[in-house]
């Protein structure tokens, strides 16, 4: 039943999604790309970049997005709950436990633990975003698939976010209107030498 | 009764509002919420406040999710939950649901397909230098062990798939050995 599976795979990725932000992230991989196959690499990468650009926590937004894919609408309330489920529960359970004891630094401590790892799975995740983007969908890392105008354009973005500070946002919309441009450019310089 | 609905409200909207109008992810919304429960409505005291953030960002979910559980948990029990997180999931889940119907439809159009692909090559640039970000944080507690995890933990996610469930329930495990065995030599 694919309800079934919509929510069980939302709950595991609401359960285990630590530190916020696009820690979610690689969770939403494994689960909706590599075991379900619901979304393509590139879907995938799409939905991140929509999330950027939509208000909303990356686990709402996919949740919504793959259960509406998937399923229609009920397929998305049934996806989004599932992802929130964990959350009211073990939110509730630890403001109660901290109403009564007020005391939070054991967890903290333990969580400190968990801040690399997050890390080196967001970078994981970036990776083969990165990958796709260069070598398109087959994911072959080969020369002859290189897409050297990705690239540009990625290390224009790098420059713009690290040394500029520019904000997300604006350096992704960036991107694409020069993607946009370079396919003119070229298109049209190809016809000229024609 | 009429007070508490007016509060439940208050919740609703000022939740709603704060999550339709947020983007830049749960650190934002959880500082917006501070701002307008503490220092605006007065319904929570700075300190406690801050512990419920605390609270938020250690628990497992989107932030501003589990921000929004705090809050309504603290302001009206559980009945302040089910408004405020409902008020914190309707903003983007109608935003997506309009866009998905539409994506299908417009991912055809050469224009926009071009604008997607440039726009991978964007937030993997963006990722990276959130990751940059990330990990000199790590760098700087200046501890081994971290780095160390942090190294195994990309290895085996990114060379050998393996669930990150299991990295994170092994990481989890890691630091509750250490804090355990912090507290025993304190005791001593």
């Amino acid at each position: 039943m694919i309800y079934i599976q919509l929510f069980i795979s939302f709950l595991q990725i609401g359960l285990f999604s630590f530190g916020g932000g696009y820690a979610a992230m690689p969770l939403i991989q494994n689960q909706v790309v590599n075991l379900h196959h619901w979304l393509s690499l590139s879907e995938f990468t799409d939905l991140i970049t929509i999330s950027q650009m939509t208000p909303g926590p990356i686990a709402i937004n996919s949740a919504t997005f793959v259960g509406e894919k998937i399923a229609g609408v009920p397929g998305a309330i049934v996806a989004t709950l599932g992802c929130i489920m964990p959350s009211i529960i073990i939110v509730t359970i630890i403001a109660y436990f901290y109403m009564k004891y007020r005391d939070l630094d054991s967890l903290q401590s333990v969580l400190k633990t968990l801040r690399p790892a997050v890390v080196a799975m967001i970078a994981s995740a970036g990776v083969s975003i990165l990958v796709t983007a260069f070598f398109g969908e087959s994911g072959l890392i080969v020369m002859k698939n290189l897409k050297i105008q990705m690239v540009v354009i990625f290390v224009i973005c790098m420059v713009l976010l690290m040394k500029f500070k520019m904000s997300p946002v604006f350096v992704m919309i960036l991107a694409g209107i020069l993607n946009v441009m370079q396919y003119f450019l070229l298109s049209s310089l190809s016809l000229g030498t024609l | 009764m009429s007070e508490k609905k007016n509060l439940l409200l208050k919740l609703f909207l000022s939740t709603l509002y704060l999550s339709a109008f947020t983007f830049g992810g749960g650190y934002v919304i959880v500082t917006l919420m501070r701002k307008k429960f503490v220092s605006e409505y007065h319904w929570i005291d700075e300190n406690e406040m801050l512990d419920l953030v605390a609270i938020a960002q250690s628990a497992p979910g989107a932030i501003a999710v589990n921000g929004a559980i705090v809050v309504g948990y603290k302001l009206a029990g559980i009945i302040g939950i089910i408004v405020s997180v409902t008020a914190t999931i309707l903003p983007p889940f109608i935003i997506i649901s309009i866009i998905s119907v539409f994506y299908s439809f417009f991912r055809e159009n050469i224009f926009v397909a071009l604008m997607l692909e440039g726009m991978q090559s964007g937030v993997g640039a963006v990722i990276a230098s959130v990751v940059f970000e990330m990990a000199a944080g790590v760098l700087k507690e200046r501890k081994i062990t971290l780095v160390i995890i942090m190294l195994i933990s990309f290895i085996v996610t990114y060379f050998f798939n393996i669930n990150v469930i299991y990295v994170i329930l092994v990481c989890i495990g890691i630091g509750l050995i250490q804090t355990f065995m912090r507290k025993k030599v304190d005791e001593k």
